[in-house]
C-alpha cells in the first residue's frame, strides 16, 4: 500500500489523491520545466493536457510547443536543451517508437531531456493497455530508465529525474505502466515549491547555442573520436549509478523519504527470490506476506533503475537465494523476458549463483493477479532441470490451437 | 546594396565542398544578410559535411546539426528556449537541402508553419540528394538523370512547387534566390530577418558534382535558370501578395539542358515539351502576380 510505502517526515507538504500521471505532472510543474512538447497517445494524454492548462493559466512559465508528432516532440526538445533550457515531454508505445532515431540524437547530444514513458504495447494488434516492450525495446538509445510503482514514487522519481540528466548529461526516461498507475487515484504528498527548490536548483547548461560564444554541435565525428565520445556516454552512465545513490540521500533529507535504484523484501533468508517492475511489484509484496505467513522462504526484489543496470547490487541481493524467477510484462522475440536476461547476465559470473527462471506474464495488459504470482512461485520451487526455464504464463488454449493450424 | 554588409564574412575557409558548389556560396551570401545573431540548424545533408568535422566549423555562427526530419522541429524548439531566455533577437535558421526539405523534413515543415512558428526556413535546392550519391527527390527536375533514375528510366514526373505549397500555410514571407542574383539574395534573407512568424527562402544551388556541369559553370547555370523562367525569382506574402522580382528575357530552355550532363539523354521533342511545361508555369505565376491585391 502505498500510503504505508511512503514516509514523508520533513519539510511541509499537501497530501491530496490525484491520478499517477498528474504525480508526474506536478513533478515537472515543481522542477520549473521551461520547455515542454508533446504529442498525443492514450495512456500518456493526461500527463501533458494538464501541463498545457498549468502553461495555459501560467502557474508554469514554459512554452508548451503543440507540435504535429513525437518525432518532431522530441526533436524540438533537441533544440530547446541544446539552448540550455530544462525540458520535459511524455509519450507511450508507438510515439516511443517513431521516436527511436532522435532517442539516439538526444543521448549522443549529452542532453538532459526527461521524458515520461507510459508502458503501453505495441500493435498489431492494437492494445491501449500495460506492457514494457516498448521502453525496453529503447534499452540502448542512451537514456537512464526508471520504473516506477505508484504515484508517489511517479512524482518523486520526475523531480529526481532532472536533477540526475542535469548531472550527467544524460536523458531519462522515467516509466510508468498504462492505467494501473497512469490512470489510477492515490494519495501523493505533493512537495511545496520552496523544498523542490532546494533539491533541485536551476538548470545552468556548461554549454549551448549562443551567438556570443558559437559553437558547433553534433557535427561529423570521425574514426579518431567517435569511440571516446561513446566511452564517455558510458562513463556518464557510471556516474550516474553512484549519483543516484547519492541523490536518495540528498531527496531524503528533504522531503524524508528516497527510492534505492532496487528495493529488496524478506529476501535475506529467502530461497526463491521473485523479481519484478512497476506496478506488478505491488501485488507481489501481497503475495510474498501471505507465503512468509505460511512459512514459506520466499523474498521480492523490485528493480527501479534499468539503466544503468545496478548489477553488484543485484548480485548482492540475490547471490544467497537457490532460485530467482522473473516476471516479465515484456519479450525479446527469439530469446525471452527482457530483465530476465539481464539479471541472468548479471548473476552468470558469480560462483554459486541461483537458477534463474524467466517468465513471461500480463503482456498487452492482461491481469497479473495474486494467484498468477503465486503460481509462478509454487512452480520455482517445484522445479528441476533445464529445460523450463523460460515460460509463458496464463496462455489461453486457443491461443496454442491458432499456433497448430497447418 | 550597402557594402559593408558585403565585407562582413561568417564562414571561414577551409569547407569541405566540392569546387563549384552552389550550397556554399548560398551559405556565404545568406550569413552575409542575416549577421553574427543567428543560430543555424543543419540536418543531414551535403552541408552536414561542408560545415566540417569535429572540432572544427566553418561557420563564425552557432551550430546545431541534427538529424534529417527534423529541421522545421528543432528549430520550434531553440526558438522556444531563446525566446523563455529573453533573447528574442537571434535569427533561428533551419539550413536544409531539398531532400530534407521536400521529402522527409516535410512534415516537421508543415507542422511548424502551420503553428507559424518564428523562424527562418532556408532550402538549399541542389535538385537531388546530393550527400548520399545524387539520387532522385520530389525536387528533382523532369527529364533529370540521377542515380536512381538512370538510363531509360530518367524522371517523368515534375519537380514538386514547395513554394507553392508553403503559400498554401498562409506562411507570412516565401520567396526564391538564386546564387547568381546575390543582391536579391541578400535583400530578401534581410527583409526576412526583420519579419516576424514562419519565413522560407527557396535558394536555386547548383551542383556540379550532381549535375555534371564543370566547376566554373555554376553560376552561369545558375543564372540561365533564372533567365529562361525555368527558376523564377518572386516573393509571396501572406500567402496572397506575388511579386515578381526579376523580368527574364525569356530564354529558350534549350541551351540550359544541353550544357549538363545530367539532361544528356533528352531528346529535341523532350525539350520542346519540357519548354511547354515552364512556359505553362510561368504564364501561371504571372496569372498570380497580376492578380494579387497589391496596389
Ligand atoms: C532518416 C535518415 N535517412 C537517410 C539518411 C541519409 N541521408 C543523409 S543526407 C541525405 C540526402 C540529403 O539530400 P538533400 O536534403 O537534398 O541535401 P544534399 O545532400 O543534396 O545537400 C540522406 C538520404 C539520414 N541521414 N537519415
Ligand atoms: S555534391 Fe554538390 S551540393 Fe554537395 S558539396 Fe558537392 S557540389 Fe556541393
Amino acid at each position: 500500500m502505498p500510503s504505508q510505502r511512503h514516509e514523508s517526515r520533513g519539510g511541509k507538504c499537501v497530501k491530496q489523491v490525484i491520478e499517477g500521471s498528474h504525480a508526474v505532472s506536478e513533478a515537472v510543474r515543481l522542477a520549473r520545466v521551461q520547455v515542454i512538447s508533446a504529442y498525443p497517445i492514450t495512456p500518456q494524454t493526461h500527463i501533458v493536457e494538464r501541463l498545457s492548462e498549468y502553461c495555459a493559466a501560467g502557474s508554469l512559465a514554459a512554452r508548451f510547443l503543440r507540435v504535429e508528432s513525437e518525432h518532431s516532440a522530441l526533436a524540438a526538445l533537441i533544440g530547446a536543451a541544446s539552448s540550455g533550457v530544462r525540458t520535459f515531454t511524455a509519450t507511450s508505445s508507438q510515439g516511443l517508437a517513431l521516436m527511436h532515431e532522435l532517442l539516439h540524437w538526444a543521448a549522443g547530444a549529452r542532453l538532459p531531456i526527461v521524458m515520461a514513458e507510459v508502458n503501453r504495447a505495441l500493435a498489431p494488434g492494437w492494445n491501449i493497455w500495460t506492457d514494457q516492450t516498448d521502453s525496453l525495446a529503447q534499452r540502448d538509445t542512451g537514456w537512464l530508465q526508471l520504473y516506477c510503482e505508484d504515484g508517489q514514487e511517479a512524482l518523486d522519481t520526475t523531480i529526481q529525474a532532472f536533477c540526475l540528466a542535469e548531472k550527467v548529461n544524460l536523458p531519462v526516461m522515467v516509466i510508468l505502466d498504462a492505467f494501473f498507475l497512469s490512470h489510477t487515484y492515490e494519495p501523493v504528498d505533493i512537495p511545496e515549491q520552496e523544498a523542490v527548490d532546494r533539491f533541485l536548483p536551476p538548470f545552468r547548461a556548461k554549454f549551448r547555442l549562443d551567438p556570443t560564444a558559437p559553437r558547433a554541435f553534433n557535427q561529423l565525428a570521425p574514426p579518431n573520436i567517435y569511440m571516446e565520445m561513446r566511452y564517455n556516454m558510458q562513463e556518464a552512465m557510471s556516474a550516474a549509478l553512484e549519483s543516484f545513490h547519492a541523490l536518495q540521500q540528498d531527496f531524503a533529507a528533504v522531503f524524508g523519504r528516497g527510492h534505492g535504484a532496487l528495493e529488496t523484501v524478506a529476501c535475506e533468508d529467502a530461497d526463491i527470490i521473485i523479481v519484478t517492475a512497476g506496478t506488478m511489484t505491488s501485488t507481489s509484496r501481497q503475495v510474498v506476506a501471505h507465503l512468509r505467513a505460511r512459512g514459506e522462504k520466499v523474498g521480492l526484489l523490485k528493480l527501479k533503475l534499468f539503466r544503468p543496470f545496478p548489477v553488484e547490487q543485484i548480485r548482492q541481493a540475490l547471490k544467497r537465494a537457490a532460485k530467482v524467477a522473473v516476471i516479465d510484462r515484456n519479450f525479446s522475440f527469439g530469446a525471452s523476458g527482457i530483465f530476465a536476461q539481464e539479471v541472468r547476465a548479471a548473476l552468470c559470473n558469480l560462483d554459486n549463483r541461483p537458477r534463474v527462471l524467466g517468465f513471461v506474464a500480463g503482456l498487452g495488459g492482461r491481469d497479473v493477479t495474486t494467484d498468477v504470482i503465486e503460481d509462478i512461485y509454487w512452480r520455482t520451487k517445484k522445479m528441476k532441470g533445464s529445460d523450463q526455464e523460460n515460460l509463458w504464463v496464463g496462455l489461453h488454449e486457443v491461443d496454442h490451437a491458432i499456433g497448430s493450424l497447418e | 546594396m550597402q557594402l559593408e554588409a558585403l565585407n562582413n564574412e561568417y564562414m571561414c575557409s577551409g569547407h569541405v565542398a566540392c569546387p563549384g558548389c552552389g550550397a556554399a556560396v548560398a551559405m556565404r551570401f545568406l550569413l552575409k544578410a542575416l549577421g553574427e545573431k543567428t543560430v543555424m540548424i543543419i540536418p543531414a545533408c551535403c552541408w552536414s559535411i561542408i560545415a566540417g568535422p569535429y572540432p572544427q566549423s566553418t561557420l563564425k555562427v552557432p551550430v546545431l546539426h541534427t538529424a534529417f526530419e527534423t529541421g522545421g522541429a528543432v528549430a520550434s524548439g531553440v526558438r522556444a528556449a531563446l525566446d523563455i531566455l529573453g533573447d528574442t533577437e537571434t535569427t533561428v535558421v533551419t539550413w536544409a537541402g531539398d531532400g530534407g526539405t521536400f521529402d522527409i523534413g516535410f512534415q516537421a515543415l508543415s507542422g511548424a508553419v502551420e503553428r507559424n512558428e518564428n523562424f527562418l526556413y532556408v532550402c538549399y535546392d541542389n535538385e537531388a540528394y546530393m550527400n548520399t550519391g545524387i539520387q532522385r527527390s520530389s525536387s528533382t527536375p523532369y527529364g533529370a538523370w540521377t542515380t536512381t533514375t538512370p538510363g531509360q528510366q530518367w524522371k517523368r514526373l515534375r519537380k514538386k512547387n514547395i513554394v507553392e505549397a508553403l503559400v498554401a500555410h498562409r506562411i507570412p514571407y516565401a520567396a526564391t534566390a538564386s546564387i547568381a542574383f546575390p543582391e536579391d539574395l541578400i535583400a530578401k534573407a534581410r527583409k526576412a530577418r526583420e519579419m516576424k512568424g514562419a519565413r522560407f527562402l527557396h535558394i536555386y544551388s547548383t551542383c556540379p558534382t550532381g549535375w555534371r556541369i564543370p566547376s566554373e559553370m555554376s553560376i552561369k547555370i545558375a543564372r540561365m535558370a533564372v533567365q529562361t523562367n525555368i527558376f523564377p525569382l518572386y516573393e509571396v506574402e501572406d500567402g496572397l501578395r506575388y511579386t515578381i522580382n526579376y523580368s527574364p528575357k525569356g530564354y529558350l530552355v534549350d541551351e540550359y539542358f544541353r550544357l549538363q550532363g545530367r539532361f544528356k539523354h533528352l531528346t529535341d521533342e523532350d525539350l520542346r515539351q519540357i519548354q511547354e511545361m515552364v512556359d505553362e508555369d510561368w504564364a501561371l505565376l504571372c496569372r498570380k502576380a497580376g492578380n494579387s491585391p497589391r496596389a
